[in-house]
């Protein structure tokens, strides 16, 4: 039986690195990660830095755990795997203190959520656990871009319509205390939409976009 | 070896352990200095932007000096404590004791030949602490600057306490009133009217945020009355 010699970027490979982009994302599809995706999306800067945190989070995690699936006692995994995520969280929060202290005041205590996001989990319970170092890695980038990606489109819009700017600057014009003083949009009438600031409307915006994805992708829809 | 004896998994276990601990206990000790460099430089920051010195965080620890002359941690009756060191009092432990036990620090500042008090804030919110800093002019009297900051309040409500549009109300603010007795300076449900010296507006939809400003401005500066009237 010839074992066959797979290249780098098989087409296996590319696909555990794109389909968690779209037809198995692991928020829309899979929808996992909710908790963290209604927390931090209020703002874009702070959802680009989960975003990355969660990327150097579940590659690591992956690629540890694939490495040492062969060692790991079967009957403590779960805690194995746990104590893995639990480490590099801390060493992400730790260094966030250390030289991004006004990002780790914003996402306090949420980078420590890291550790239940239940993605991390899956993943490494469903595929570190089971296949090589390369695709696990690959499919720790593939989930995090497909994580970070939803987080980012989510916090876009709520950060545009909810406070009327992106990363900070007043993309829509200047709100001042009366109509008369305000500039761009706001010189009008426009008000933002508060609402969008809580999270019953991230909720709502992940719904408009699985709403989307599947009005797209006709094969995500079940009977 | 078995790899499903209870040797094993121990083994596994004890060794993982170790070597996790380790990676962090150095971890955490090689960027225990830099952290604790960002918490004093913050602080600083905090203590000049409200005698309107606005720097950034690296910049603030250079011209702390130049601005900040005095340090002084007070006893309740409004001497001076001289043993302990002020910057480094941790007001979040200060507030759980005792009234009369209690260190108060205040912060002397010169700037263009007139001297300012900075006296530091700590309270609770809706959800969290709520902390901050309110300077007097020299009248003791006359609110030259405030910075408040939150662990957690809801944004876009209760969080933009920290924003300058709501710190800036405070300016020009009197704590006492003509006949010299303490009224603080409250934010008001509604809208503070425009003639109102001791009233800010609060913020619609961060109510409980907003009293917890009032409550704590209040409750802090209350314990420096006989300071502030002495000297």
């Amino acid at each position: 039986m010839a074992v066959e010699n797979e290249g780098l970027f098989s087409k296996q490979n590319r696909s555990l690195l794109i389909d968690p982009l779209d037809d198995n994302n692991p928020i829309t599809v899979q929808v996992l990660g909710i908790c963290s995706a209604l927390a931090i999306t209020v703002q874009l800067k702070p959802a680009i830095v989960m975003a990355l945190a969660v990327l150097f989070v579940l590659v690591f995690s992956n690629v540890i755990v694939s490495l040492l699936r062969n060692l790991i006692p079967n009957r403590i995994r779960i805690i194995v795997q746990l104590l893995i995520v639990a480490s590099l969280v801390i060493v992400v929060d730790q260094v966030l203190k250390a030289y991004a202290y006004d990002v780790s005041k914003e996402l306090s205590v949420f980078v420590g959520l890291i550790i239940t996001n239940c993605i991390i989990m899956g993943r490494l319970e469903a595929f570190a656990m089971a296949n090589g170092p390369w695709k696990a890695f690959l499919d720790g980038v593939g989930n995090a871009a497909g994580y970070g990606f939803i987080l980012i489109v989510v916090a876009f819009f709520r950060e545009l319509l909810g406070s009327g700017k992106l990363m900070g600057y007043e993309v829509l014009g200047h709100k001042a205390k009366t109509v008369a003083e305000s500039t761009g949009l706001y010189q009008f009438g426009y008000e933002n939409n508060g609402f969008m600031l809580l999270s019953p409307m991230a909720l709502i915006t992940v719904g408009v976009i699985i709403w989307l994805q599947r009005s797209k992708n006709r094969k995500l829809i079940e009977n | 070896m078995d790899r499903n004896s209870n040797v094993y998994t121990f083994l596994f276990a004890i060794i993982m352990i170790i070597i996790v601990a380790s990676g962090l206990a150095f971890t955490a000790t090689s960027l225990k200095p830099l952290q604790a460099e960002n918490v004093r430089k913050e602080k600083m920051q905090n203590i000049l932007s409200t005698i309107g010195v606005d720097v950034s965080r690296d910049e603030a620890s250079l011209k702390y000096d130049d601005y900040v002359k005095q340090q002084l941690a007070l006893f309740p009756d409004g001497t001076v404590n001289d043993e302990v060191d002020a910057f480094k009092l941790d007001l979040s432990k200060e507030v759980k004791k005792d009234h009369d036990k209690q260190n108060y620090p205040v912060y002397q500042a010169e700037k263009e030949g007139k001297t300012f008090y900075i006296i530091p804030l700590y309270g609770a919110g809706l959800w969290d602490a709520l902390w901050g800093y309110i300077a007097l002019d020299s009248d003791k009297n006359t609110i030259v600057g405030a910075s408040f900051d939150h662990k957690s309040e809801t944004p876009g409500l209760g969080a933009e306490i920290n924003q300058s549009w709501f710190e800036d109300q405070y300016i020009g603010k009197k704590i006492f009133d003509e006949n010299n007795e303490f009224v603080s300076v409250k934010a008001v449900k509604g809208g503070a009217k425009a003639d109102d010296i001791h009233g800010v507006d609060a913020i619609s939809g961060g109510t409980i945020t907003s009293d917890g400003v009032s409550l704590m401005v209040e409750e802090r500066l209350n314990n420096y009355i006989p300071y502030l009237k002495n000297n």
